[in-house]
């Protein structure tokens, strides 16, 4: 078997597969001899020395778009294709990922690319999400690569398919521990022809939560709904007449409010910003992501401000980045009802990035993991530790 | 007789029948146990009719904590059991066997909590599809997944196949709305996932119990995604003189950057089926599109300016859109009667094969051709927008023989899907109808980790345990867990 190595790692422990074979055999040796692996993407996200393992592994080898139709809304491509060849692919062709995934480099102050492999494995999704769906409702089909180096392959290339279970939406979000990804089929849409944001000054966490859901209960597919400092954004897209008409009947329903309109490239810059946590770049605190309730926001905001740090809101007060100061322990307290997870530990001693699971799920996921990773070597400090 | 075999019943559960009924008896309310052979009767199949085989007992519980009692003692005992919503499975996925409890959720019909600052509803499993939508009208919002069974389906059984239905181009399949359950494990644990949040940290178990078939758990509350009702929704009828101009139209459209709520399919053989029944006015013609648009007025009016210049390349026969609420009406009249006008012909068995969307016209063809071969007609009326297919086989069940042959044309259909790039079952699910095809689709890894995952929920394999599987792939799970403790 031939191993690939390559600069930017320690030669003799990192891996980088050329091709899907390669990958499993590389992962059926490393079950039999019980070395763990650490499994990443473009690594822009985890750091190696938080997750620990014997080996880095990367998927990042196995590029390119396999296929991609437009008309039929479906994208394949292997897991190490460059997020940006994808998004360049489809716009191309007036398409894009409605998910709108998030970059986390400037957050995260990493380099390398962000890989198609990666977004999946962390169903990365961006303010979009509470319009259009996570990245995972994209989600046609996978191929991966087992814990036993089985290469697997589940759902297709079809939109509809109830055929057996679905692995590509379990994978989504599984941060490598069930699998390595090979390959993922998508579903694309139609890029909106136009964009503008409608802006709220001068309101509070409550304010904007109220603003929130008065307009996502609304026809007019509200596609961003975030809130930063004391404004809040709401941004509508679509046909060019018809974001016009979406923009007038927004600005009706809140007549008694003082609203600034972002045009086209504003809205746009806007929302890459608010995707990618600008805000927060270039500081040195940590950062979390907490998913609660919409109506529940502005009291987790208020607590955690009480730890001294700034909170914005995204997906309608469903998603609050916080950032500041303020152990494992006060943050998870402070976003009762919601779930934390530590996205850029910062100054943080070493905390569990994820929060605990209730028993009854905790034991299903154990079992989970041991279906698809038996002897344990997958990403195996991320979960417990 | 027919094709699917099914396990050969453990004659010794059998034999235990009054000592299973009297476990039940003891623990649950009379009135939610059914053990008199004629009674069971009533629970002998699902909407699959050709095959059928009442259960040892059924229990119809009325609240999460009867279905754990129920789940305990049927697992304590060994004894195999059968969830069930409304059996309207199209593919035997609720058919018993011999030795089996069924579970019935359809008496768990309570509404538990609408919330509509964050956009949810909280149901017990056993309320219909329609009904969900029905709770949500006066709030301006609807539950979007609509199969065509709607009425009399239930969340159990959309949870359990993972349906979807004709709007479901925009909106998603059940996994796309679904947000949280509630479940009852083989052991009779319960055990809640997911929520209103829309964000989860851990595993998404979720998505494997959507469209599980009732083989990981027994599910009895949801929490499910509430969506804003359309300003206005208006279809179209494109008529075409090839099925092939037709399907080259549905990819063109998606491709013009339009996205309509729904495009559906009819070919001639249903569109006269339907005429007749329903006589919605359809033109006579090889092949015609439903597309329907959603929006204000305006939008509505661009949406449709833009598809008929979409279509007007193509030059169809018929381009009539809809003016008001009657011509809309009926317009999906035909649509929504066609299996029913279907029935009116003989017997029929639905397929539910999908195809990339550009295989639609090679897919049409070589299914007219293996019609011919097979000396069966074949309708077909579908979900053109995600290349889901409903191939209706024609045949008439009493003339001996002829279900086989339908079986078999409906075999070499699905391969035909599966060949072009698509799968076996785009939303009724494999059950027992398509069981038996699943290795033409997964290799035996890829079914192997399935099973394994079921064995990790079920380690007895106890619920629904000769579904969806191969039953000759499946048996050393199910022999294997059958010994142990
Ligand atoms: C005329 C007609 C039209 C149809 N149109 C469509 C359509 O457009 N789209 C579509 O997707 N389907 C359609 N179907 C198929 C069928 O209606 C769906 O599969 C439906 O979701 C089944 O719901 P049910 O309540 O009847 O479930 P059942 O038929 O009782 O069960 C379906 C499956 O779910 C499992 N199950 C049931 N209850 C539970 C539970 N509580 N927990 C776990 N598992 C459970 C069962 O074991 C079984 O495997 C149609 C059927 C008919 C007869």
């Amino acid at each position: 078997m031939l191993l690939k190595t390559c600069d930017g790692g320690n030669a003799s422990n990192f891996t980088a597969p050329g091709d899907e074979s390669e990958l499993a055999a590389f992962v059926e040796e490393s079950y039999a001899r019980r070395r763990a692996l650490h499994i990443a993407g473009g690594g822009t996200r985890v750091r190696w020395a938080e997750v620990g393992g014997d080996f880095l592994l990367t998927a990042r080898g196995l590029g390119g778009i396999v296929t991609y139709e437009p008309g039929e809304l479906t994208l394949i491509a292997r897991a190490g294709t460059p997020v940006e060849e994808i998004e360049q692919t489809l716009a191309a062709q007036g398409q894009a990922l409605a998910f709108e995934p998030m970059d986390h480099r400037l957050l995260l102050g990493s380099s390398g690319t962000p890989t198609i492999g990666g977004v999946v494995s962390a169903n990365v999704c961006g303010p979009r999400r509470v319009q259009a769906g996570a990245c995972r409702d994209y989600i046609l089909g996978v191929r991966f690569v087992d814990g036993k180096g089985r290469i697997i392959k589940n759902g297709g290339r079809v939109m509809k398919n109830v055929t057996g279970l679905n692995l590509g939406r379990l994978l989504c979000g599984s941060y490598g521990t069930l699998g390595i990804l090979s390959e993922v089929a998508l579903k694309t849409l139609p890029m909106a022809e136009s964009q503008q944001t409608l802006a709220f000054g001068g309101v509070s966490a409550a304010e904007a939560v109220e603003l929130f859901s008065a307009a996502l209960r609304t026809p007019f597919e509200v596609s961003g709904a975030a809130f930063r400092g004391a404004t809040a954004w709401l941004r509508v897209e679509g046909f060019s007449r018809q974001v016009e008409y979406r923009r007038e009947r927004l600005i009706t329903l809140f007549r008694d409010r003082k609203i600034d309109i972002y045009g086209e490239e504003e809205s746009r810059s806007l929302w890459r910003g608010l995707r990618d946590l600008h805000h927060f770049a270039g500081t040195s605190d940590a950062v979390w992501r907490i998913f609660v309730k919409p109506t529940d926001a502005p009291a987790v905001v208020a607590a955690l401000q009480a730890l001294g740090g700034d909170a914005s809101l995204d997906w309608g007060g469903g998603l609050i980045w916080y950032c500041g100061s303020g152990d494992a322990v006060s943050v998870r307290k402070a976003a009762e009802g919601g779930q934390a997870t530590l996205v850029r530990g910062g100054a943080l001693p070493a905390s569990p990035i994820f929060p605990p699971e209730p028993k009854g799920i905790a034991y299903l996921s154990a079992a989970l993991r041991k279906t698809f990773d038996p002897a344990g070597i997958f990403n195996p400090g991320l979960v417990d530790g | 007789m027919s094709t699917i075999a099914m396990p050969t019943p453990d004659e010794a559960i059998i034999a235990r029948k009054s000592e299973i009924v009297a476990a039940l008896a003891a623990a649950l309310p009379a009135e939610t146990i059914v053990s008199d052979p004629e009674e069971t009767r009533a629970y002998e199949c699902d909407a699959l009719t050709a095959y059928r085989c009442p259960p040892l007992a059924v229990v119809l519980p009325r609240t999460t904590e009867e279905v754990a009692t129920a789940m305990r003692i049927c697992h304590g005992l060994r004894v195999p059991v059968i969830p069930r919503g409304a059996g309207t499975s199209l593919a035997g996925g609720a058919l018993p066997t011999a030795d089996s409890v069924v579970i019935g959720t359809m008496r768990l019909r309570e509404f538990l909590e609408i919330d509509t600052a964050n956009r949810y509803i909280r149901v017990q499993t056993g309320v219909t599809n329609l009904s969900v939508s029905a709770e949500l009208e006066s709030e301006g919002f609807f539950y979007a997944p609509d199969p065509s069974s709607q009425l009399a389906c239930t969340i159990a059984g959309n949870i359990g196949m993972n349906s979807g239905g004709a709007h479901c181009l925009k909106y998603g399949v059940t996994a796309n709305n679904l947000l949280g359950v509630r479940m009852v494990l083989a052991t009779g644990e319960i055990v809640e996932l997911g929520g209103p949040l829309l964000g989860a940290s851990g595993l998404d178990i979720l998505s494997l119990i959507c469209g599980s078939e009732g083989q990981l758990a027994i599910v009895t509350e949801a929490t499910l995604r509430i969506v804003p009702k359309p300003e206005g929704a208006r279809p179209m009828l494109i008529g075409f003189d090839s099925a092939e101009t037709a399907g080259e139209c549905v990819a063109r459209i998606i491709r013009s950057g339009v996205l309509p709520v729904a495009i559906e399919y009819m070919d001639d053989v249903c569109l006269r089926a339907v005429e007749a029944f329903s006589k919605a006015g359809y033109p006579d013609c090889p092949a015609v599109l439903i597309v329907e648009v959603e929006g204000s007025d305006q939008e509505i009016a661009d949406q449709i300016e833009r598809i008929r210049a979409v279509a007007a390349e193509l030059h169809p026969i018929e381009f009539r859109c809809s003016r008001n609420a009657d011509e809309s009406q009926a317009i999906w009249k035909g649509r929504k009667s066609a299996f029913g006008a279907m029935g009116r012909l003989g017997d029929y068995l639905c397929l539910d094969g999908t195809v990339p969307v550009s295989k639609l016209p090679y897919a049409l063809k070589r299914i007219g051709e293996l019609s011919k071969k097979a000396g069966l007609e074949v309708a077909n009326v579908f979900h053109a927008g995600d290349g889901n297919m409903h191939p209706l086989i024609l045949f008439n069940a009493n003339r001996p023989g002829d279900l086989e042959r339908a079986e078999a044309l409906g075999n070499d259909i699905l391969r035909l899907c599966v060949d072009l790039g698509g799968c076996l079952s785009g939303e009724h699910g494999v059950g027992v109808e398509k069981r038996d095809l699943m290795p033409t689709q997964f290799a035996p890894d890829d079914m192997a980790i399935q099973m394994e995952i079921k064995g990790a929920f079920d380690r007895a394999w106890l619920l629904n345990p000769a579904k969806v599987f191969p039953l000759e792939a499946s048996r050393p799970h199910r022999e294997g867990a059958a010994t142990c403790s």
